[in-house]
């Protein structure tokens, strides 16, 4: 196997060299989904437009999710690295004259932390960064993902040569085992045993599979690691098919994901064209190409049996997996199966090593996790932390705390299937091991955070209602039971709850964990469990006193208007849909509650908080 | 051969066996309603599960799906299974009131209705076993009817509902069906299934109406053999 493998990527890289570098002057734009949403495609357009016309030769570099996305589009300036965020298009001029040019800041775009109001020039100065290690996620800033040698430069595809110049098949499971890599998709499960079953396992041909089905509300770690930095999946794929003796792989994504399909077949293509990928890699006897089959976006189609069986054309449905898709998966031959992060990890572990892989993270959880934190949290946006950072050090150090000054309920972690970690054990460290004994579970990384104004019964009855809708409906358990639960909780939440609901949930959870035929149903009833285990008094207040607690359920609550702090506005009066807010000027208002829809617009408009629920 | 052991008692089955069958085997009942012998096996229906130990770990399988194993150790009536049992059919008591076979297995179960799941009324008899779809792709090789929709929209029926072009009007569907949910009438030189209405073949011999006739062309294009030995019905032959 040995030739010149090793040296392609290398030689490659020291030609790119010539034309990046550290010092290298460029802008960076964030140009992920999110970015895209808030106009960055026009900021970059404008950059260009201004830089050409202040005759300026710089690049400007559309990269992927920067991960801050609740201050986007940001635009970081190279080589000094400063950011900034919540670019206009006006903003453009000046940037270019000013930061560009001079290497001026701009202090009005740079973040400003909102309780000591100090300005912060760089990522590594700002709260929202400082504590992650971004080492899958990180050179998402440095490269435009529809070019190859932006990732080259990165020590793109340095692992690669590695691996087929100088390690065997065996030795690269053994890196991976050493490295102590587990499945970020969800399960966990060591990658390298899955390896190894797949490399021993009988049966031609073998196959290699990214899992990119992203499904649960709220999560967008795996979409933004295939638009941002397509290759460092491709090139963990390539080093799997290696290790396990596959020659096909194939990519699974959702099709409501079009900027990932579009960044994946031009990295295939492209790595393609650089003997990365096809026949003879880097001038080896080693073989092996990629596809990518584009889902219907069934949450289910993110199971492995129901994701092959989506590939092999037939309905997205599980079926039983007693023999495992290491011997029998797609056509019934061995094969791997891993999360997109998981492979984006593999050329990282090849290229500085177990051991270094191992140093971070916990005894059980090894490297760095990704996380989507949404919800009530002041820094929306991507973070990537070492395995083993605390729930705390995430909301507040990273996350900035709940939104408005409000207090802090509640965690959802792992998705749909996952569960919800109250405030008391915020000091957990976060690994595969600690969230499942607490009742939830990593997941793929999606992180709900919620206040003192969401209601956990309302938050159980979403996830179940979404469940419902994505059942496959193969089994009974999953497709009859999960939609009990659904009606019961539709009931409690709508003040018509019964004595006894809370057991008989707890009953059905306990039936459709162990009854159902895979674990969509498995873990459909932990949002219930785990929301009766920590907040079982407010499942209480609305059965049995009619009351939302949270003031969320729209059944038990009453809205009333404080004539204290009711200035008379009116504008309240001239946003209510059902006019059921009424009064004279200057005088205080009232509701109707017989007319009221408890929409909210009144609170929303009230610049008094004079909107009282009850 | 296998050596596993049931609620207690020794058993041994051919390597391969299902546990369903090893079970039943050894006259130890299980309930299904998914598992029939002229189809494949799906694990649908979930009423045949089982506990088993290996090593330290115990768990819930469908016994109609797991191959019986050296050394195992299966509970058929344990705590666990007789949940999964239970909630199954007060699921599909609640899907299906009018079912007489339901009704039936649940009182031979000891499962009574659970008053808190409010009936459906549009599901007619269907548990959704899918042992129609599989017999009709499987054994007839037509696949006149398929599943449709996802969770608890999931029906059975011809595409869209309409008139199927390639049902030969066989009826095996209605055999398989272990609810009687399938509909099919024959009056005269006329059967109706699935919306559709085939013309039946007189028995050359006794003169019965004996198959619908788009069934005896299917089997004559098949096979080979010709029209005109296939209009004699099976107890004229």
């Amino acid at each position: 196997m040995k030739n010149n493998s090793d040296t392609q990527p290398r030689q490659l890289k020291d030609d790119l060299k010539m034309n990046y570098g550290p010092n290298k002057k460029f802008v960076a734009i964030c140009a992920g989904t999110g970015c895209r949403a808030y106009g960055s495609l026009k900021v970059k357009e404008a950059l260009e437009v201004e830089l050409k016309k202040q005759n300026m030769n710089v690049d400007v570099i559309a990269t992927g999710c920067l991960g801050f996305c609740e201050k986007g589009p940001m635009v970081v300036i190279h080589p000094d690295k400063y950011f900034y965020q919540s670019v206009k298009v006006a903003d453009v001029p000046e940037i270019v004259s000013k930061t560009v040019a001079k290497g001026e800041v701009i202090s009005r775009l740079l973040y400003r932390h909102p309780d000591t109001k100090k300005t912060m020039f760089r990522e590594e100065d700002m709260p929202f960064y400082k504590k992650q290690l971004r080492v899958v996620f990180g050179s998402n800033g440095m490269i435009d993902p529809t070019k190859i040698d932006d990732y080259l430069v990165i020590n793109g595809y340095q692992a690669l040569g590695k691996v087929l110049s100088e390690m065997t098949p065996e030795g690269v499971i053994n890196e991976v085992k050493k490295a102590g890599l587990r499945g970020r998709g969800g399960g966990g499960f060591h990658t390298a045993v899955k390896w190894e079953g797949v490399r021993k396992a009988a049966g031609e041909p073998k196959y290699v599979i990214a899992n990119g089905d992203e499904g649960d509300p709220g999560a967008y770690m795996d979409r933004s690691l295939m638009e941002g930095n397509p290759h460092s999946i491709i090139e963990g794929m390539i080093i799997g098919g290696y290790a396990v003796g596959a020659h096909e792989g194939y990519i699974y994504v959702r099709n409501e994901y079009p900027l990932a399909v579009t960044h994946l077949n031009i990295a295939i293509e492209a790595a393609r064209e650089a003997g990365l990928l096809g026949k003879n890699i880097l001038g080896t006897d080693f073989s092996f190409d990629i596809h990518i089959n584009k889902g219907a976006g069934a949450f289910v189609c993110g199971e492995s049996s129901a994701l092959f069986a989506s590939i092999e054309g037939r309905a997205g449905e599980p079926r039983a997996k007693y023999v495992h898709a290491v011997e029998k998966g797609l056509w019934d031959k061995p094969t791997v199966l891993n999360n997109v992060e998981t492979w984006a990890n593999v050329p990282l572990i090849i290229n500085r090593g177990a051991d270094w892989y191992s140093s971070i993270g916990t005894e059980g959880s090894k490297g760095t996790k990704i996380f989507s934190l949404v919800g009530k949290i002041r820094n929306t946006g991507l973070i990537e932390v070492p395995m083993g950072t605390t729930l705390y050090e995430i909301i507040y150090d990273m996350g900035g705390g709940i939104t408005n000054g409000r207090k802090f309920k509640a965690v959802q972690t792992g998705g749909p299937s996952g569960g919800c970690i109250p405030e008391s054990l915020l000091d957990i460290p976060v690994d595969f091991d600690k969230l499942y004994e607490v009742g939830s579970m990593m997941g793929s990384g999606g992180m709900i955070v919620m206040d003192d104004k969401s209601c956990m019964v309302d938050v159980a009855r979403y996830f179940l209602a979404f469940l419902k809708e994505e059942s496959c409906g193969k089994c009974v358990p999953c497709r009859e039971g999960v939609r009990r639960m659904s009606d019961i909780l539709e009931d409690i939440c709508a003040g018509k709850g019964t004595e006894g609901d809370i057991d008989l949930l707890e009953d059905m959870s306990k039936a459709i964990a162990d009854g159902s035929l895979c674990a969509l149903g498995g873990s459909a009833p932990n949002p219930v469990l785990s929301t009766i285990k920590y907040f079982r008094e407010e499942y209480e207040a609305h059965i049995k006193d009619h009351r939302c607690p949270a003031g969320v359920c729209k059944a038990l609550i009453t809205y009333s208007i404080d004539p204290e702090r009711c200035t008379g506005c009116g504008l309240c009066i001239k946003v209510c849909p059902t006019q059921a807010t009424s009064g004279e000027k200057k005088k205080a208002h009232t509701i109707d509650n017989n007319k009221c829809t408890r929409c909210g617009a009144c609170i929303e408009s009230c610049k008094f908080e004079a909107i009282n629920v009850k | 051969m296998v050596n596993l052991t049931v609620d207690g008692k020794n058993i041994s089955a051919p390597k391969g066996t299902m546990l369903l069958e090893a079970i039943r085997g050894a006259g130890i009942a299980i309930p299904t309603l998914c598992a029939h012998e002229a189809v494949s096996r799906s694990g649908a229906c979930r009423l045949c599960v089982v506990e088993i130990k290996k090593g330290n770990r115990t768990r819930i399988v469908t016994s109609c799906l797991y191959a019986a194993e050296d050394g195992l150790i299966v509970e058929t009536k344990s705590q666990r299974v007789q949940n999964v049992r239970r909630l199954v059919m007060e699921l599909l008591l609640a899907r299906c009131p009018e079912s007489e076979v339901l009704q039936k297995m649940a009182k031979e179960m000891s499962v009574e209705v659970q008053p808190r799941f409010v009936a459906d009324s549009d599901k007619g008899k269907c548990v959704l076993c899918r042992s129609c779809v599989r017999v009709c792709e499987e054994v007839v090789g037509v696949s006149a009817i398929g599943l449709f929709s996802r969770g608890s929209q999931k029906t059975v029926g011809t595409p869209y509902n309409e008139k199927s072009d390639v049902c030969i009007g066989c009826g095996a569907c209605v055999y398989v069906c272990p609810t009687g949910h399938i509909e099919m009438t024959s009056t005269g030189d006329k059967r109706k299934i699935w919306g559709r209405t085939f013309r039946m073949q007189t028995c050359d011999k006794c003169g019965k109406y004996f198959a619908p006739v788009d069934q005896l062309k299917f089997i004559s294009k098949k096979t080979g053999v010709p029209m005109s030995e296939l209009t004699v019905c099976t107890e004229c032959r």
